[in-house]
């Protein structure tokens, strides 16, 4: 390759989700210092011209690009972790986090079985020596409070018995709540916490086939204005579109971290579970094969990864 | 410590299975007979023998004991040979089902058990009744009390030993804050009382007392009438006292006019394998007359026999 082909390879190659680590050996460890002053002077994307006559490396560039070496390496511990350790890490980080990761805890507390969530709550337990609930309700206040410790306090039943009228009457509670959110905030409801918090998840997709039947749309895209209760509905209701959905925004380009990591995660906690069906949703839904928008925006040894995971799925 | 006493060497279940069987033929019940054996077995014990029972005479024994007992007396057995997890899942339902003042159940199966035992009665629940315990405390409550026992049923608490005595002594405070403010149901409250370890609510009640110069049970009987505070306060003493809780529930089912016999059957036949014999020393020290004797005064026939088995009496102690 020609010197200028492979400067935009090498910036490509630092660029997006992953770092490719083959080309970046057979690139850059051939340069000489000639050739790599070059790659300093022009990319301005990672390099700053300082007042001292030297290019330097811009410091958010390179935060972001540990973020990206150390993708693999957290997918790989993500990966050989036991599930319970796995979710309650997840958790705790979440917590910390703060307000813009709460969406994993609901994507925890609503997408796995009763059991798997009773495991993650023990390994809580063992890993910081607090419940999660108490961490939980602790550290987070107000409405969000009484829902996300309500959902990570459930032990649903798991069988197919439901109450078909006492459905039909909570279908009407939910919307009778969300026509009244201008005056309450749905996830302040009582009525709809204890319903989202408590029902099983069978007699659950009842209730939101009942709504659809009824009123005429989904329950959770009625619920746009309250991205918890959407996030707790599509959870419980519909996972699969949750984690499609999920995987698409991580992929967007321009997706901050928090959105990024989505990938990794989603890939790695479904991929024994129904990572055939989110392929399809994803297919159904995008137009384009979940494995091609993952070979087109990911690279290296991440790539490789991602792409052996969902391969198991067939 | 449990005052259950079970015989040196144990019969077989085949045994137990086979005089079980000749103690309900014939005219009449040989009570004497199911109470000698039932009441001097444990609960791994029990559970072979009912299995075996059905698998040998294809028959539930507990449908038997129904069919052939009656009363104070069938639901003292019914409720000693289910298993523990079995017994509180069918506590808890009947007690979803009644009044506001059988909440207490509730608050008592969800403080006083082990965060493990807890979840053995949330899952035996599943198979008994097809819902979720926490699914059904909250469709038949509302309120404060809803606010209260939903979270209380659904705990999972930490167990260990550990307590942050800054945490204890700040929270101590925010319910110190609270009841003087008369907000018994506020979030905080609730939060520190449904989701804290025990260990570490004992520590911040005692924090309590020593900084605020009551104990928080005092400060909550502001309205002794209160259906509320009720349970508030015997939420705390089940999380940090039981025996006492015990004591006290024993002693009112006792003195109460007629007898309470339902709490007297449900606290004996939940505790004889569990604190009885700690039970029996607290209540023999706040009534100078040993639980046996008061048990024996106030109750009659194999009823009376049935509760003796199970505290144990005539032992040296107590």
């Amino acid at each position: 390759m020609a010197l200028e082909d492979e400067l935009q390879a090498v910036t490509k190659a630092l660029s997006g989700i992953g770092i490719d680590e083959n080309l970046l050996i057979s690139a850059l460890g051939k340069w000489n210092p000639v050739e790599r002053k070059s790659f300093r002077k022009e990319t301005s994307q990672f390099f700053l011209k300082d007042d001292r006559h030297f290019e330097r490396w811009d410091d958010q560039q390179v935060k972001l690009l540990k973020r990206e070496f150390l993708r693999f390496k957290n997918a790989m511990v993500l990966w050989t972790m036991h599930p319970w350790e796995r979710d309650a890490r997840l958790a705790k980080e979440a917590l910390r986090d703060g307000p813009q990761s709460y969406g994993i805890i609901i994507e925890i507390a609503c997408t796995r079985s009763s059991e798997e969530l009773l495991g993650a709550r023990r390994a809580y337990h063992s890993l910081f020596d607090h419940s999660i609930e108490e961490d939980l309700a602790y550290h987070i206040n107000g409405s969000d409070r009484k829902l996300l410790v309500g959902l990570v306090s459930s032990y649903r039943y798991e069988g197919p018995r439901v109450n078909v009228e006492t459905a039909q009457i909570e279908s009407q509670t939910l919307h009778t709540a969300i026509k009244n959110a201008h005056k309450k905030k749905p996830k302040e409801d009582e009525d709809v916490v204890r319903i989202l918090a408590t029902r099983s998840k069978a007699h659950l997709k009842t209730i939101f086939n009942i709504y659809k039947e009824t009123y005429g749309h989904n329950i959770h895209d009625e619920l746009e204005v309250d991205s918890r209760l959407e996030e707790a509905v599509l959870c419980l209701g519909n996972p699969v579109t949750y984690f499609s959905k999920a995987l698409d925004e991580a992929l967007k380009s321009g997706s901050d971290e928090n959105t990024k990591e989505a990938l990794t995660r989603v890939t790695v906690t479904r991929c024994d579970y129904d990572i055939k069906e989110i392929k399809e949703e994803y297919n159904r839904h995008f137009g384009v094969p979940l494995c091609k928008s993952i070979e087109d925006k990911t690279h290296g040894n991440y790539k490789h990864f991602l792409l052996t995971l969902l391969a198991r799925g067939d | 410590m449990s005052s259950l006493s079970v015989p040196q060497s144990v019969p077989t279940p085949a045994e137990d299975c086979d005089q079980l069987r000749k103690a309900f033929q014939g005219w009449g019940t040989n009570e004497s007979l199911i109470i000698s054996i039932l009441a001097h077995r444990n609960s791994e014990q029990r559970k072979l023998i009912r299995q075996t029972y059905g698998e040998t005479y294809g028959e539930d024994l507990l449908k038997v004991l129904e069919r052939e007992l009656s009363s104070d007396f069938e639901r003292a057995l019914l409720l000693w040979v289910l298993e523990p997890s079995e017994r509180d899942a069918f506590l808890a339902n009947e007690a979803t089902k009644m009044l506001t003042s059988n909440n207490l159940i509730l608050v008592e199966i969800a403080c006083t058990r082990s965060s493990h035992e807890l979840f053995l009665v949330r899952k035996a629940y599943h198979a008994r009744f097809k819902r979720s315990l926490e699914e059904d405390v909250a469709y038949h409550t509302a309120g404060d009390f809803r606010k209260l026992l939903v979270p209380l049923v659904s705990s999972f608490r930490y167990e260990g030993d550990e307590v942050n005595m800054t945490l204890a002594k700040s929270e101590a405070k925010v319910l110190h804050d609270n009841i003087l403010e008369k907000a018994y149901s506020h979030e905080e409250i609730i939060r520190i009382l449904t989701t804290r370890s025990k260990a570490q609510l004992s520590a911040t009640f005692n924090q309590y007392n020593n900084v605020f110069g009551n104990a928080i049970n005092k400060d909550l009987k502001t309205d002794p009438n209160d259906e509320y505070l009720k349970l508030l306060r015997s939420s705390i003493k089940c999380l940090t006292y039981p025996e006492r809780y015990f004591e006290k529930t024993l002693r009112l089912a006792i003195n109460k006019t007629g007898t309470d016999e339902w709490a007297l059957t449900r606290v004996v036949t939940t505790r004889a394998e569990v604190d009885m014999q700690r039970i029996k020393e607290e209540y023999r020290r706040r009534n100078s007359i040993p639980l046996d004797h008061a048990v024996a005064k106030d109750t009659s026939g194999d009823y009376e026999k049935m509760l003796l088995a199970l505290i144990g009496h005539g032992n040296a102690q107590v």
